[in-house]
């Protein structure tokens, strides 16, 4: 499996992820060497496998639908890049 | 013998003698930090007002008789542990402004044992790496050899006890980030059962994978300190509600008949000569203990790495997408519009080996590509696991080196990830299994120090730490120190 650089940009567009043009082809590279190495998985038979998304067996735990947390926006919004009002600041979105 | 030779369990002997307080304990490490610790790189950032006045908090609660076993004792965090006011970085440009609002549940409950937390220790960003050379701050050095790496991801935390600049740390381990950095510093750590220790306010890499645990010299000192970080919360929904063992208390069982199982892929191709003669002459010494081996087989282990390096990037680069420069971290200046303010932030904050697993992870989740490489490795992950399970019907415990080599040379695989990857070939088949594992010293290599791993079934960590406390109660390499920070 080897990657254009325009697909590493198409790739990083999708993560929103910011790469610049002199690294791509390093990216594309690295990538490529990543994808080959895992391409080893294809080799082994898993027709009958059920996948394992959590190493322990458990069900997800409930609990009564009930406040817990109290209000703490100021805290949270004191490490914010930029908030005004409570409502944090980006740059315009609709005109 | 000064302080900073001592153990948590003997510092906690001798804070309850009165020999010395927890306020001059704690001055003494932040020396041993700031003076020939200096040089190593290992913490972040310095809490000394904090850490005194915790230590004289401790000293009054010792006076009024309210103290604990870890009461008074000195310790540094992993700066992937949120702690409240204090910046936490993750070892990354994109958290470097980051101070947190809120403690991690480790952090609490260390803080509730009144433990003395002296700062943050260095790790690779975001815990991604096994050399630490991918800190935004900077490599840390190798206590024993400066040209070599710690290791990583737990880097600052493994170079920081074994240079004794603190007594024990807190580290995290997602594909062997506790056990290959203790390996490769000469220390003890542990990584428990997936769910023991509660994720809740520890920055999130890959959220099936990632566990805390601690870093210590001795095994003893772990189960000292598992037992405090350990306990049900519900805040982290994986967090398992089972009681806390007395770990402490499971130290000197007899070993005569625990079974030992050496799976043969961890003994082959890629193993250095040197580290295997080390690993046997363990083996020699657990025998004498009494402990029996037989030979097992783990026969998919050489799809573990390949696994991992599909699920971890996959779950990092969803665990990743907060970061995008609204509420909190590293915006980048004057964004042009939501994109760019997106595209930037997250490309300048981030660095290189972040930004290729997530891109990774993003491709390996992508449409038409999701069952090929996240779902097949899924399944893979329970070959895997079933491995393990049908080991532990025939054995108690399973042995073997943590690490392939010792530690290398700073720079040497930073170039080439997958080699890099590769360094942690014994330990991630046990995060992808979710299983306890626990590295100690055994010996020395190529001048550098080599670590065993054991691996236990779930929730075995009891077993783990007595029969690493018994091998360490007849060896004494858990007790050498590097010459310059002796």
């Amino acid at each position: 499996m080897s990657l254009s650089n325009k697909e590493v940009e198409n790739i990083a567009h999708l993560a929103r992820l910011g790469v610049d043009a002199q690294d791509l082809d390093s990216y594309a590279s690295n990538l490529s060497r990543i994808l080959e190495f895992v391409e080893a998985l294809g080799a082994v038979d898993t027709s009958d496998v059920e996948p394992l998304a959590h190493p322990i067996d458990m069900a997800q735990r409930l609990r009564p639908d009930a406040v817990t947390e109290s209000d703490q926006r100021e805290l949270f919004q004191r490490v914010a890049p930029s908030v005004e009002g409570g409502l944090y600041l980006v740059p315009r979105v609709i005109e | 013998m000064s302080v900073h030779d001592k153990t948590v369990a003997e510092l906690s002997a001798g804070l309850a003698a009165g020999e010395y307080s927890s306020e001059e304990l704690t001055r003494a490490f932040l020396q041993r930090i700031q003076g020939p610790g200096n040089e190593l790189n290992a913490f972040v950032t310095l809490t000394e007002e904090r850490a005194l006045e915790a230590a004289r908090a401790a000293d009054r609660r010792r006076a009024a008789s309210q103290a604990g076993p870890l009461t008074g004792v000195p310790m540094a965090h992993k700066d992937i542990f949120c702690t409240r006011d204090v910046r936490t970085s993750c070892g990354s440009r994109m958290l470097d402004n980051f101070i947190s609002p809120y403690d991690a549940h480790v952090v609490e409950q260390l803080n509730a044992a009144g433990m003395v937390s002296l700062g943050k220790t260095n790790m690779d960003e975001f815990a991604m790496g096994s050399s630490n050379e991918t800190s935004y701050y900077g490599p840390v050095k190798n206590p024993w050899d400066t040209q070599a790496v710690p290791g990583g991801s737990s880097g600052g935390s493994a170079a920081a006890v074994a240079a004794r600049l603190v007594p024990a740390s807190t580290g995290t381990d997602t594909g062997g980030s506790i056990r290959q950095p203790a390996a490769l510093c000469g220390i003890t750590g542990l990584k428990p059962t997936y769910g023991r220790v509660s994720r809740y306010g520890m920055i999130a890499f890959a959220s099936s994978l990632d566990q805390a645990g601690p870093m210590a010299r001795t095994a003893e000192d772990c189960a000292l300190l598992l037992e405090a970080m350990a306990g049900f919360d519900q805040r982290d929904s994986t967090c398992v509600d089972q009681p806390v063992p007395r770990y402490s208390d499971a130290l000197n069982q007899d070993l005569a008949g625990v079974k030992i199982g050496l799976p043969k892929e961890y003994f082959g191709e890629g193993l250095d000569a040197e580290v295997a003669r080390v690993v046997d002459a363990a083996i020699e010494e657990y025998r004498k203990l009494g402990a029996e081996f037989r030979e097992i087989s783990l026969q998919n282990t050489a799809l573990a790495v390949p696994a991992y390096y599909v699920i971890a990037p996959a779950e990092c680069s969803s665990n990743l997408s907060r970061f995008d420069g609204v509420r909190f971290g590293y915006r980048c200046e004057n964004p042009q519009d939501l994109e760019d303010l997106y595209k930037r932030s997250r490309g300048e904050g981030f660095g290189a080996e972040v930004k290729r697993r997530i891109l990774v992870g993003t491709y390996a989740l992508s449409a038409g590509y999701f069952d090929a490489y996240y779902l097949k490795a899924q399944k893979v992950r329970r070959l895997i696991r079933d491995d393990f399970l049908a080991a532990f019907n025939e054995v108690d415990l399973i042995l073997g080196p943590t690490s392939p080599t010792v530690a290398f040379n700073l720079g040497e695989r930073a170039d080439d990830p997958v080699s890099m990857y590769l360094s942690d070939v014994y330990t991630i088949a046990v995060n992808l299994a979710g299983l306890p594992g626990i590295s100690h010293p055994a010996g020395f290599a190529h001048g550098r120090p080599v670590g065993v791993q054991l691996i236990g079934t779930h929730f075995d960590e009891a077993r783990l730490l007595n029969a690493a406390h018994r091998y360490q109660q007849v060896t004494d390499w858990h007790t050498r120190a590097p010459e310059a920070f002796a």
